[in-house]
């Protein structure tokens, strides 16, 4: 039953890969730009999910508690979001590609540091207790922990909901137009800024849930905690086909699974430090073999 | 007053001056075709009337107000629709999207249910093919998508950029009359094209325009039997 245990621990994982690869795939499909800072937003999420939960709803329903505090996280982020795109990336919207990507990475920094000032340099820890009354029992030897259902249970209810509004909305129609020809979109009456500023709000909101997962599953959160799960996601929407929303979930997923079962591998032949570099390769390997990702679009060059 | 009228109007691409001081006006109800070579800066004056481009100087009044300095996104509700050079249809969104964000500035569910009735009307290939990746249509219907989709705006003027470029000479003529029954309903057309003959024959005026600059100009009648303009735009 290993196997299965392993199988659920990766989709749990890759759920919360999943959402926030889609942020950087949202962004990249609509600014065109690689949001480098993206995954420091997840750790101010879990920082602000840690710190409410401790500080402000102790006394509550722990479930009640929680929610107050994913709230919390998302609004948060999602101002954090459209404040970062405003001040940092909106005055290079002609700028070059590499001017907005470094300037990405001194956003990271930036927050990184903010945190370490505000936060501190340890890692703070807390327990989502309340999670193992979601625990689903399958039998003796299976348990898909409770912190698993939400995740799984979250992703899919957001994934459906944004491809709803993307496909649906009116804004979402807007987003679409946006992402193939900015141009042209503009001269529908559509305003690209305003455009621009609502997928860093959706993306951001998103960042907000996934530190919330992120701290459900690790139980600890520090300044650069967003880091790794950063540039994994990253991984994950490179792997699906960047700009690409279905995409960024199966490429989230596949990306939770295979780590898990390299952990799991890895750690009988007491390599379990390899893990990391395995999905790095896994990013190579999408780059070498099929560079536009799974569900890419063949990119094609205007003539 | 002339519906739009630009003054001394100058343009650059960073050290490059692509339009050097040009002038010129279209009264309300007229057909006004604007003809010159590749690079003589038609479709660069087109994007600094939509607000793609913004002028080094000069200014650009729509019914007496300057719009040298409003974002592209607010020209289309000021009532200056845009036909793109080669169509720029959205060809990820069905034609009923595409149509629908020719319609984004506009709010009344009912008034733009009309417009979309009387634009599938006027080109009934779009109606059959509504839920259809715009990608997926042929060169002439992705062109009657990009009319389509600026006329869901209900524009006072509707900006032509090369509209017959790329289509067979059959399907030339029915855009030219689809032009003409545009016009004919009460739309001023501001008209770019490189195929001179087509458009003098539907335009009240033209205006030559050479490397940036204004060399002719006049009734389109007059144009046409111009001996400079035979030689160097109709093939004469």
């Amino acid at each position: 039953m290993s196997f299965l245990n392993t199988l659920f621990n990766g989709i749990s994982l890759g759920s919360m890969y999943a959402l926030i690869a889609l942020g950087y795939t949202m962004v990249y499909g609509i600014a065109k730009m690689l949001n480098f800072a993206h995954g420091d937003v997840i750790m101010v999420g879990g920082i602000v999910t840690l710190e409410v939960m401790q500080n402000f709803v102790s006394g509550m329903n722990p479930i009640v508690g929680a929610l107050i505090s994913l709230l919390a996280a998302v609004i948060i982020c999602t101002l954090l979001g459209v404040v970062i795109e405003k001040i940092a990336y909106k005055p290079l919207r002609s700028a070059s590609s590499l001017a907005v990507l470094i300037t990405a990475i001194g956003v990271s920094y930036f927050l990184q540091n903010v945190a370490l000032l505000t936060f501190g340099s340890k890692k703070k820890m807390i327990s989502f207790a309340f999670l193992d009354k979601f625990d689903i029992k399958i039998n003796e030897q299976l348990t898909i922990q409770g912190s698993t259902v939400i995740n799984i249970v979250t992703m899919v209810v957001i994934m459906i909901l944004l491809m709803l509004f993307i496909k649906f909305t009116k804004a979402g129609t807007a987003m679409r137009a946006v992402s193939e020809d900015n141009g042209a979109a503009q001269l529908m009456g559509i305003n690209v800024n305003g455009t621009i500023s609502l997928t860093f709000a959706i993306g951001s909101a998103l960042a907000g849930v996934a530190g919330f997962m992120f701290l459900g599953s690790y139980a600890a959160i520090g300044a650069y905690s967003g880091t790794m799960p950063g540039i994994k996601a990253f991984t994950a929407a490179v792997f699906g086909g960047i700009g690409s929303i279905p995409g960024a979930m199966i490429g989230g997923l596949l990306l939770g699974v295979i780590e898990n079962f390299a952990k799991s591998i890895l750690a009988n032949m007491q390599l379990g430090t390899l893990v990391d570099p395995i999905v790095f390769i896994v990013l190579i390997l999408v780059l070498l073999i099929k560079p536009s990702g799974l569900l890419g679009k063949q990119v094609r060059e205007k003539v | 007053m002339a519906m739009l009228e630009i003054n001394d109007l100058q343009v650059s691409y960073g050290m490059i001056n692509a339009i050097k001081g040009i002038s010129f006006s279209v009264e309300k109800g007229e057909i006004i075709a604007l003809i010159g070579a590749n690079g003589a800066g038609k479709t660069t004056t087109m994007h600094t009337i939509s607000g793609l481009l913004r002028p080094k100087s000069g200014n650009i009044l729509f019914n007496g107000v300057d719009i040298s300095k409003v974002p592209a996104h607010k020209i289309v509700s000021m009532g200056i629709a845009q036909v793109p050079e080669r169509r720029r249809v959205f060809s990820q969104l069905s034609v009923m999207d595409n149509l629908k964000m020719g319609a984004f500035t506009r709010s009344d569910a009912r008034e733009k249910e009309e417009t979309l009735e009387m634009i599938f009307q006027r080109f009934p290939r779009l109606k059959e093919r509504a839920n259809q990746a715009a990608g997926t249509l042929s060169g002439g219907e992705q062109q009657m998508l990009a009319m389509g989709r600026a006329l869901m705006s209900k524009p006072q003027l509707i900006l032509m950029d090369e509209p017959s470029m790329g289509l067979s000479p059959l399907l030339v003529s029915e855009v030219f009359d689809i032009i003409q029954s545009i016009n004919d309903a009460g739309t001023t057309v501001l008209l770019v094209e490189q195929n001179a003959k087509k458009a003098l024959s539907i335009a009240d005026r033209a205006y030559v325009l050479e490397t940036g600059t204004i060399s002719l100009e006049g009734k389109a009648s007059d144009l046409i039997n111009d001996d400079s303009v035979k030689k160097a735009y109709l093939g004469e």
